[in-house]
């Protein structure tokens, strides 16, 4: 890699909500300006480039044209890098896979139901090989600025493999099970910090499942001793890991 | 450059194609085309954004959800989003909010519209005004003027982080009020905070006035719709107003916004009394003016904005009037907060019930509107969200077509500058904008839904 390494900002169908936690780092982001050189980011510049060394890709793949374009990108760039949760596990843009596609189409779009291209919505590995991930939605700005440093040391980003239950004893939260509300912290990658329990909510799931999560014994706490419908799990489970080969 | 220049001065032929639109959210274009002898060929504002289909993935989903999935339809207007879609479930559920959650959640709104205005004048706006790419450079030649506004953008957040937990999509807010709140020494920090960015601010608006000179002139009068209020500058409350029709509750919005589809765009289009409208701050100013707080009238004087005003370039000038409005509006609304003290809240144990609910909030982009329908569970079979962007777009093209025709003398980069500009002035918010809804009919639209699980 060059010794001021280019990186470049990309988005898919997303929320734009990662990469406007980059741009949330404020001064910080100066300084990280002293590290990399930023060559491509439209949500706020306008020169850009084609050649960048580290690309940050935000959203979902959901058009056969972000296919082509994901593509190009990965041809790019010497290290991809999935941003948030549409980018990494698919998030809530999986929630129309459920769905007949001709319902939402035609539920959204009326007469014109077949005027734009849609396809059932991905995450980019699905797609194409990523290299890292940066969890969350939406991500962290503490974990992209560490995970970026890692990257630039030349190493593989570190990535908790325990899930969110042992980040929100450590932070002095009631279990919602106790609260009896339904909580994804159980199967959920940490990392996060158990922002959304401690924020008053519950673990929605947002950073995917933690490796070797066992899902038949989640549903068992979640149905027969939570005392939860099929409905609300299945809801809960679909929030965010709706890109999945389990049986959700 | 070179190339581009010799075109100056001469009527034609000229390209204009910029594919996707940098410093605004999302994706947009604009097209171009001016003939050999000066007539104008085409002029589009294009929005190619993949659509995600929002309103019908909320069909089935349970109320305590639905705020939480709609956040996800805008990172920057994440908090405004549930605030609309609050209001449109409490409204169904027939929820009436404590006076302390109102005020908490005016808060919030305040601390929305704050980091959006100042990310868009600040980060994305001035650049064109100082004649650079990007906020970058301006970290060599103005390193003061944009730490007082990087620090400003930084006390945005940390507003809505106290607020609500969280700068984007926060967990606090639920139906009926707070799932956790600040506590009284927070809202002290806060308001000390807030004094403190009132000087700030005010190097803001020298900023801005030092390079006005650089705003556009062109007007172009059009239809401007907002929220109205007998009592405030309206934002989180108030019944739906136009400069040219009369003003209405909030569940008569069909009959202000009338969306339509174009080919051009997966975003739907608006119109009322005119081709095109406007919402958003500019629109809100020419509306409400009068309910500014002093100091913002202030600010609106030292930036030569006054009422009406019918140049899109001066919504960003309208953006940081309203920052000034907010920051004095939270100081009153934290003052009264901590005069009563924050009283903790059981949480609102809600029975779902059958009904139709409006929620309409005016986030940073203008006028949302969102509007449900629940069964008796407590699930939603019908959705309609109309997003402010939506309905500037038509406005954006009329604005277009009536500016192209000045432009056709000039460069080919200062026609694609000048369009850019333009656009760039609605803050248009297109990842918001493309997803929704035909609002024809109703009809059992939601027992389509496949369901694999039942209960």
């Amino acid at each position: 890699m060059a010794s001021k390494p280019r990186i470049a900002f990309f988005d898919f169908a997303g929320c734009e909500g990662d990469q406007l936690q980059v741009a949330n780092l404020e001064e910080r982001l100066l300084d990280l300006l002293e590290h990399v050189e930023v060559v491509n980011f439209r949500e706020v510049m306008t020169e850009r480039s084609d050649d960048y060394d580290i690309a940050f890709v935000e959203g979902s793949i959901t058009t056969p044209a972000d296919i082509d374009r994901i593509k190009g990108i990965r041809k790019r760039a010497k290290i991809l890098v999935a941003l948030g949760a549409c980018a990494t596990i698919g998030g809530v843009n999986c929630m129309k896979n459920f769905m007949d596609e001709s319902v939402y189409r035609t539920h959204v779009y009326g007469p014109m139901a077949r005027a734009y291209e849609t396809i059932p919505a991905r995450p980019v590995s699905a797609v194409v090989p990523v290299d890292a991930e940066i969890h969350g939605c939406p991500i962290d700005k503490e974990e992209f600025l560490r995970v970026t440093k890692e990257l630039l040391l030349g190493r593989t980003p570190w990535l908790p493999d325990y899930p969110v239950c042992m980040e929100c004893k450590a932070a002095g939260n009631i279990c919602r099970y106790e609260l009896g509300r339904p909580c994804l912290g159980i199967i959920t990658r940490a990392g996060c910090g158990a922002v959304c329990v401690t924020e008053g909510a519950h673990c929605w799931g947002c950073r995917g499942l933690a490796p070797h999560a066992n899902l038949d014994a989640a549903k068992y706490v979640m149905i027969d001793r939570g005392g939860f419908s099929r409905r609300q799990v299945q809801d809960l489970l679909r929030f965010y890991n709706g890109y999945t080969s389990a049986p959700l | 450059m070179s190339d581009l220049e010799q075109t100056a001065g001469t009527p034609g032929p000229k390209k204009i194609n910029v594919h996707h639109l940098t410093r605004v959210e999302g994706h947009g274009n604009i097209v171009a085309e001016i003939g050999t002898d000066g007539q104008v060929e085409a002029c589009r504002w294009e929005v190619p954004e993949a659509p995600r289909f929002f309103e019908a993935m909320l069909l089935g989903k349970h109320f305590s959800d639905v705020h939480q999935i709609t956040s996800r339809i805008c990172g920057i207007c994440s908090i405004g989003h549930q605030l609309a879609s609050l209001q449109a479930t409490e409204d169904a559920m027939g929820i009436r909010p404590s006076i302390q959650t109102v005020a908490l959640r005016k808060l919030a709104l305040h601390a929305e519209n704050l980091q959006s205005h100042l990310l868009h004048v600040a980060y994305l706006v001035l650049p064109d005004l100082f004649g650079v790419g990007s906020v970058i450079p301006l970290a060599s030649t103005h390193k003061n003027e944009l730490k007082t506004l990087i620090s400003l953008h930084r006390m945005a957040n940390e507003f809505s982080r106290v607020v609500c937990g969280r700068t984007t999509h926060p967990q606090r807010l639920v139906p009926g009020g707070f799932a956790k709140l600040p506590t009284v020494k927070d809202l002290e920090t806060l308001r000390r905070d807030l004094k403190d960015s009132l000087s700030g601010l005010q190097t803001a608006v020298d900023v801005l006035a030092s390079v006005a000179g650089a705003i556009p002139a062109f007007t172009r009068p059009t239809e401007y719709v907002g929220l109205v209020s007998p009592a405030e500058y309206a934002l989180l409350h108030g019944h739906i107003s136009t400069s040219l029709d009369q003003t209405r509750p909030a569940g008569h919005y069909r009959d202000v916004t009338n969306e339509y589809m174009v080919r051009q765009s997966t975003a739907k289009w608006t119109k009322n009394k005119m081709g095109s409208l406007m919402v958003g701050a500019l629109a809100r100013f020419n509306l409400n003016h009068a309910y500014l707080t002093p100091r913002a009238k202030a600010a609106a004087k030292a930036l030569g904005l006054s009422a009406p005003c019918h140049n899109p370039y001066m919504i960003s000038v309208a953006q940081l009037v309203e920052c000034v409005h907010s920051v004095e509006d939270s100081l009153a609304l934290v003052d009264g907060l901590v005069a009563r003290g924050i009283k903790a809240e059981a949480r609102m144990d809600i029975r779902p019930r059958a009904g139709k609910g409006v929620g309409t909030v005016e986030v940073p982009r203008g006028l949302l509107i969102h509007a449900y329908e629940y069964d008796d569970q407590g699930r939603i079979v019908d959705a309609d969200c109309v997003i402010p962007t939506n309905q500037n777009h038509g406005n954006i093209q009329k604005d277009m077509d009536a500016l192209i025709p000045d432009l056709r003398d000039l460069t080919e980069a200062e026609i694609e500058l000048r369009l850019s500009m333009l656009v760039r002035a609605y803050d248009p918010c297109i990842s918001c904008s493309t997803h929704f809804i035909d609002i024809r009919g109703g009809g059992g639209r939601g027992s389509m839904v496949r369901f694999v699980h039942p209960n």
